[in-house]
């Protein structure tokens, strides 16, 4: 029944006006990105830059200190999906429907990582995206991601996609 | 060091709650609680959670099959793609992985995930894996 919906949370935009930094305050408040504990970085009209510090939790692999590769898959959905609000300049719900990620090196003990996505193609349904990963400079970036989102109406949004 | 089978989970999947949760033809399941950790949109897990679950499940079925063999490895991951099928609602999510292929320097490895129902796949991956007999 539809009044099983839960009711958007406070940050959600209204009627499509977005602040940015606002959404990604509101994303960093819960869940997995607050665990992960994402911070805003940069951003143009269709990208968008997210940051995330190293710490134990994170790792993969004990030995070498290397931070879980998912981690920043996890950045690099973030970072994608706000471009595509930039691009958009609006708010519209969506959903990943797939990521593609090529690891080039591993992110090393104690470093940050930002995650930069940007959206360079929008149709009706679909938006493209790619980004990469990086230490703080771009040209020697840990991994690169393309991918693509649906758009999905406000109501999937909030439970779930009906397939 | 490396054996994931009998393992300790790295601390990023024991952050997340995973746990090796028994097998399926020798392969081991691992599973996942919904909880704060892993949520993304609200109710539903982060895509990057499921991304987080399937990259344990495939490293523990690559190293069961690098287990087999009885040699030393070191193992590196090239590259994933992940399929986004459906929401991961408020339940217990289960992943296993395949290992296609493995071969004397790379292995083809799958892995996907399931709720409630064996034969629903909410979340699936390929990945593509470098592997390094040592001497």
């Amino acid at each position: 029944m539809s009044n099983t919906q839960p009711a958007p949370p406070s940050w959600f935009p209204k009627d499509g006006k977005f602040d940015v930094k606002v959404i990604q305050k509101g994303f960093n408040s819960y869940g997995h990105t607050k665990f992960l504990g994402m911070d805003y970085a940069d951003s143009g009209d269709d990208w968008l830059e997210l940051c995330l510090d190293w710490r134990e939790e994170l790792v993969a692999d004990e030995q070498s200190g290397i931070m879980a590769s998912a981690a920043i898959i996890s950045l690099l959905d973030n970072a994608t999906s706000l471009a595509i609000f930039k691009k958009m300049g609006t708010f519209k719900p969506q959903a990943t429907m797939d990521m593609r990620v090529d690891y080039l090196r591993a992110s090393p003990r104690g470093a940050r990582v930002y995650g930069r996505g940007e959206c360079y193609k929008l149709t009706s349904r679909i938006a493209f995206m790619r980004g990469i990963a990086h230490n703080g400079d771009r040209d020697d970036p840990i991994a690169h991601v393309t991918g693509t989102f649906i758009q999905t109406s406000l109501s999937q949004f909030m439970t779930g996609m009906a397939k | 060091m490396n054996q994931l089978y009998d393992y300790k989970l790295p601390p990023y999947a024991r952050a997340l709650g995973m746990n090796v949760d028994g097998e399926e033809d020798g392969v081991p399941i691992i599973t996942m609680p919904f909880g704060d950790n892993v949520i993304g949109r609200p109710g539903f897990l982060h895509g990057g959670a499921m991304a987080g679950l399937l990259e344990i499940a495939a490293m523990a079925c690559l190293y069961a099959a690098l287990d087999k063999r009885g040699q030393k490895y070191s193992v590196k991951q090239v590259n994933v793609t992940v399929d986004f099928m459906r929401g991961g609602a408020n339940h217990m999510s289960y992943a296993i992985g395949k290992v296609n292929r493995l071969g004397r320097q790379l292995a083809n490895v799958e892995a996907e995930i399931w709720q409630e129902d064996r034969e629903r796949i909410i979340c699936a991956a390929q990945m593509h894996y470098m592997v390094k007999i040592e001497e």
